[in-house]
This record gives C-alpha cells, sequence and structure tokens, in this order.
C-alpha cells in the first residue's frame, strides 16, 4: 500500500454514460486541459449502460415535440416540483445531443426517409426513440475517450471532494480496489457521475447485489457531495420502479408499450392509460398489486409471432440481455404468459424520478467547482439522454471554471484524516463484515422506509441506523475488494439517513407511491409547492430546508396540470 | 471473535479448458463492473471470487475463447 499523489485541472468521477461525455466535451473546449476520469470499474463496461441501452426515452425531436412540450410534460409528471430552465436546458440540447451520437456511429431507429422513427409513450407527446443496436454504447463512448486524449483511472474507488477555505473543491481522494493504495488527486474542479443511490434498499429475493440499478452505483456521489457541503434536493421524491419480479430489471413497458404490450391485472385487463414513469402511476401500480386484483403482469400474449421476436430481439440483447435466460429457467414465453411484475426497492435517481445532489441549468451544484450530471443529479427524469446532455453542459463549464481559476490549497489535515478513515477496516483483524452492515442497513430501509410512509416507523429506522453507525467503526476488511464493500457501506448509511430525514421533512404527500406520507396524506400547496435541500450543518449533522421553485419558463393550465393524475382506466374507476 | 465462511454456489462459471487466463488474458477479470472475478494463482484460471453478481454479462459477452458462462443467481432464479 502507497499514497500516490496527482495533479489535474479536472477530475471527473465516474465512467458511465454522463462521465464520458464530461471527459471529452471539457477536452474539446479547451484540449490542453488535463482531465482524468476515475472509474471504481473500468469504463469500458461500467455504469447503468454497461450492457448498452435499447433506446432513448426521452427524446425532443423537431417535428415530434418541442422543447416547451417536453418541459410542460415533466413539470406536470413531477407535481410541479421542477426548476424549468434546468429541464429546459436539457430539452433544448437534446436535439444536439442525438445528432452528436448519430455522428459518433449511435444507431438510432430511422424510417424510410431518414427521420428519427419517433414512438409514443408519454401521457401527451412523442419522446421515445429505439436504439435497435444499443448494445455498442460504451464502445462508442471508449473510442471518443481515446480520441479525445483523456486520461483514465479504472479501479479507483473516489471517498471525498475535498474542500479549501472558501467551501471550493481543491482534490479528490480515493483507493484502489485491488492494491489498496491511497490517491490525493488536487484539481481544480470535479464532475461528480456516479450514477443512481441502488443499494439503499434490499431486493426482494435478498441478494444483495440483485438490484435494479448497477449495484456498483450505491450513492457514493450522493454521500460525496453531502460530506462536501453541498445540498442534495428533494431526496424523499424515491425511486420506485416496476420491474420483472425477483430478476428486478425493467421489464420493459417503454420498449413493448409502442408494439402493444401494455402493464395489465392478474384478470388481463389494462388498469393504467399510460405506462410512462411518474409517482401517480407508481401509486396506481401499487394499489393493483396489493388489491385483490394484484399480482400485476406484463402482457404480451396476444401479440403477433413477429412483434413478439422483434421485443425479444430488443429485450434480450441490450440494456439486461439475461431477461432471456431469465425467462427461459422460468418457463416463462412472451407467447404463452403473462410476465409477473412487482415495484422495485427504493433509491435515489434523478433518471427516474427528481431526487439527487442539486444542480442548476448549468450543472452546478451549490460547492464553487463541483459539478453532477446523470442520475446522481437534481434534473427530473433524465434518463440516458439527459445524462450525456448535462455530462456536456458539466463538461463545457467546469473546463471555464478551470480557465479563471488556480489549484487550491489542500489541508494536511483533511488528507490525513481520509486517509485513517479508509484504511481503517483493513487494520483491524476481526470485527464485523461489511456484508453484514450492509445488509443490516438495507433490510431496515426496507422494514422502516419503503412507502407509505409513517412517521414513527421513520423514527425507530434513525434510531437504528445510528446503532449501526456506530457498529460500523468496528467494520473490517480481509482486502482491498472488501475494503471498497466497506466504504460503500458507510455511503449507503448515508443515503439511508438522507432518505429518512428528508421524507419526515416533507410534512405532505406527493408524487404518488413516492412521497405517500400517511401521517400527511393530502398533497398541499400552500406550504410545500416548493424544494427541499439537505446539506450538512456546522455541527455536522443533516439538515433541512425549504426553497422556492423558480418561476415557470413555460406556463401550466389548469387542465394540463391534473393530466398524470388522471391515469387510472376509467371503467375501473366506475368499477371501484 | 471468529469470522466464519459461508458456502455458495455462484453464478459465474469459467470452462477451465477453453479460458486462456495462462497466456495473459484477463478480459473478464477487467470488464466486471463489480470486479468479482479473479485469476486462481494456482491454477492460471479465471474465477468467480466473490458472490456479488448483477448478471449483467460483460465477463460472457467479451471473454475472446467463450470459456465464461454466467447464471442467473440462484436466490433469484
Amino acid at each position: 500500500m502507497k499514497r500516490i499523489d496527482l495533479e489535474f485541472d479536472l477530475v471527473v468521477i465516474g465512467g458511465g454514460t454522463g462521465g464520458p461525455m464530461a471527459a471529452v466535451k471539457a477536452k474539446e473546449k479547451n484540449p490542453k486541459l488535463r482531465v482524468l476520469l476515475v472509474d471504481k470499474a473500468n469504463v469500458k463496461r461500467s455504469g447503468a449502460i454497461s450492457m448498452g441501452m435499447d433506446g432513448l426515452n426521452n427524446a425532443v425531436i423537431p417535428g415530434h415535440a418541442t422543447p416547451e412540450q417536453y418541459v410542460k410534460e415533466i413539470t406536470i409528471a413531477n407535481d410541479g416540483i421542477v426548476d424549468q430552465e434546468a429541464v429546459m436546458a436539457y430539452a433544448a440540447n437534446s436535439f444536439d445531443m442525438i445528432n452528436q451520437l448519430d455522428q459518433w456511429g449511435v444507431k438510432f431507429e430511422k424510417d424510410e426517409t431518414g427521420d428519427y422513427a419517433v414512438r409514443k409513450v408519454h401521457h401527451l407527446g412523442s419522446y421515445v426513440l429505439p436504439m435497435p443496436e444499443g448494445h455498442h454504447m460504451k464502445k462508442i463512448l471508449y473510442r471518443q475517450l481515446k480520441k479525445a486524449r483523456v486520461e483514465v483511472t479504472n479501479r479507483v474507488v473516489v471517498t471525498r471532494v475535498l474542500t479549501g477555505a472558501d467551501g471550493e473543491v481543491v482534490a479528490v481522494m480515493g483507493f484502489d480496489c485491488r492494491t489498496a493504495d491511497t490517491y490525493v488527486i488536487r484539481t481544480k474542479a470535479a464532475v461528480l457521475c456516479t450514477g443512481a443511490a441502488g443499494r439503499i434498499g434490499l431486493p426482494a429475493s435478498g441478494y444483495l447485489m440483485g438490484t435494479y440499478e448497477n449495484p456498483t452505483n450505491c450513492g457514493d456521489g450522493h454521500a460525496m457531495a453531502y460530506h462536501a457541503g453541498a445540498d442534495l434536493a428533494n431526496l424523499e421524491c424515491f425511486q420506485i420502479n416496476p420491474l420483472i419480479k425477483d430478476y428486478n430489471g425493467p421489464a420493459c413497458a417503454y420498449v413493448t408499450g409502442p408494439f402493444g404490450g401494455f402493464t395489465a391485472n392478474s384478470k388481463g385487463e389494462r388498469f393504467i392509460e399510460c405506462d410512462y414513469w411518474s409517482g401517480q402511476m407508481m401509486m396506481e401500480f401499487y394499489n393493483e398489486l396489493e388489491g385483490g386484483n394484484g399480482p400485476v403482469f406484463l402482457k404480451l400474449d396476444h401479440l403477433a409471432e413477429e412483434t413478439i421476436q422483434e421485443i425479444e430481439t430488443i429485450l434480450h440483447t441490450n440494456e439486461r440481455p439475461s431477461r432471456g435466460r431469465f425467462h427461459e429457467n422460468r418457463g416463462n414465453d412472451y407467447r404463452k404468459q403473462m410476465v409477473e411484475m412487482h415495484i422495485s426497492e427504493i433509491g435515489f435517481c434523478s433518471g427516474h424520478s427528481a431526487s439527487g445532489i442539486h444542480t442548476n441549468a448549468m450543472g452546478e451544484t451549490s460547492v464553487p467547482g463541483l459539478y453532477a450530471a446523470g442520475d446522481c443529479a437534481s434534473v427530473p427524469h433524465n434518463y440516458m439522454l439527459g445524462a450525456f446532455v448535462y455530462g456536456r453542459l458539466c463538461g463545457e463549464n467546469a473546463a471555464a471554471y478551470c480557465a479563471g481559476h488556480g489549484q487550491g490549497v489542500v489541508d494536511a489535515g483533511d488528507v490525513a484524516a481520509e486517509e485513517r478513515r479508509i484504511l481503517a477496516p483493513l487494520g483491524r483483524t476481526d470485527g464485523l463484515t461489511p456484508y453484514q452492515i450492509e445488509y443490516k442497513t438495507r433490510r431496515l430501509v426496507n422494514d422502516y422506509l419503503q412507502p407509505p410512509k409513517i412517521t414513527r416507523k421513520y423514527e425507530i429506522a434513525l434510531r437504528r441506523f445510528d446503532e449501526i453507525r456506530e457498529d460500523a467503526e468496528s467494520m473490517f476488511a480481509a482486502n482491498p475488494h472488501e475494503l471498497m464493500r466497506a466504504m460503500e457501506a458507510h455511503s449507503i448509511l448515508d443515503c439511508a439517513e438522507m432518505a429518512a430525514r428528508a421524507s419526515m421533512f416533507r410534512t405532505e404527500s406527493r408524487w404518488g407511491l413516492y412521497h405517500y406520507f400517511l401521517d400527511h396524506p393530502e398533497r398541499d400547496d400552500e406550504n410545500w409547492f416548493c424544494h427541499s435541500l439537505l446539506s450538512k450543518s456546522a455541527e455536522g449533522r443533516m439538515q433541512m430546508r425549504k426553497k422556492a421553485i423558480e418561476p415557470y419558463i413555460v406556463p401550466i393550465d389548469e387542465e394540463e396540470r391534473s393530466a398524470y393524475q388522471r391515469l387510472r382506466v376509467a371503467h375501473n374507476a366506475e368499477a371501484a | 471473535m471468529t469470522i466464519a465462511t459461508t458456502q455458495t454456489q455462484v453464478p459465474v462459471n469459467v470452462d477451465n479448458d477453453k479460458c486462456i487466463a495462462e497466456k495473459g488474458c484477463t478480459v473478464c477479470v477487467d470488464v466486471c463492473p463489480l470486479d468479482v472475478l479473479a485469476i486462481d494463482m494456482l491454477t492460471k484460471k479465471a474465477f468467480m471470487k466473490f458472490d456479488e453478481c448483477w448478471y449483467c454479462l460483460p465477463c460472457e459477452t467479451d471473454c475472446p475463447t467463450g470459456a465464461v458462462s454466467v447464471s442467473i443467481p440462484y436466490l433469484l432464479r
């Protein structure tokens, strides 16, 4: 074990989706900039799109949708709690990014005239663009990293962003998960692209890594941002997704919807009008699942053979290709049976919902020199294309920031303290294993934090998390790999506490199932039409405050406002 | 306190006859997002060292000799 000291202008943390884009765009903006991309896995196959993606869920393409329409749609789907300027920055840059990806060799579905073949899945507009050969995505990104001469360091787990006297970014620290060498990387700016916090809750299977999200995405970035002093927004708006039961991956209604597939109850009946994910849609799903019409299924068995073959080709070669062998083991055949679905464990993921490290329309966090893009940042419903667009914005804006700032002064005491924290579990010869700490945290998250939310349950959870924090001080790691799991367990605990504190702060119910608070079952626009921000107090504790919603740039009329509240199929509502 | 080891059947299987790790190949080890594969120092073959699989398949897809096969972990199957 040794200590490695490096110096760069810009460090991008996480090489999945937004990270490579941020690094490439920063280099394009200023080829002399010293840019390092760090990944705890290998950028060739890291992140949520490790095996590619089957399509764009939120393409804003002229002729099919306008940026204004999109901003409206996302505002309504999020019950009004959005920074429209940040959503607009995505929407306005979406088409350029699609063309950029097209030039790089990403194959989008096009019609006979060569136009993008956009499909309708959302409630109001059309935004879904299939990528039949989307499994090449990581290769295409890797080629661009090489071309732009971005330096890459794999298998280094970044654990903290260090700040200077004015609270600005001065360095990042971490360790190699194979050698336990520690890294101190001085830098003017950093971009967090660490993905969702996907290991807060425990999958129903009990298999720790059988999560909806790529399990490397465990909330490291959320924890790092918190400890660096950044604000995190609307964390009580959990991510909960519909998925294939036990397999715990997407089923996936976005792909199958345009082909005629739909979410059905046990009678094979449609019960929601629109499969686009929103908190209200998840509430309807949950009600059907728990009610007498459950369980819930994905219904494809009414479709023609050639349609099913096309669906199989997409679903079993992209994103989560092991879906095919899961179905085969179970004897599931889309032609003969409906596929049993369930809801996921909770997480933070702005890709699908709306919570994360608070960022504005420039990708800036509240810490000078710190940027965030993709699933870890707070811009709602960003999906893969949003990670690319905000990766670009963060890369370009961070490059501009670097031009106006010198290297900051790194406090030697901060470095020594973080080095001690990282190496502590390796110094012990016995104690609790990272597995035990993580399992217990996540099991308690399921027991107490899974919606519907109840104050008394949350109070118990917070007490139990405190106990685990004490226990975690005796965590031991037998090797650098286990050390990675030990440091992740700390991030997971931080995220679990953040999920609890943010939820208890917002004393209303909003976003359907995501924040269904039984003690406060009604939506309360008078008091809670605002963001909630979580940050670290001077005493080192989690503190909450309200932030006013930024003035709308795209007005929403009364009729549109309630569009996502009317998701249940009408005849069912009458029967009930 | 002592530390126990719990036996478990792992989801990633390597066909030692096909694996060419002894020739310096580390593709499956390199691409695994969770870093759960390793080369056995004695047999010089790849194996799953930690049962922490996301059944995501880069190891199987990228293996140049088709030596790696991934099954769904038993708890989910």
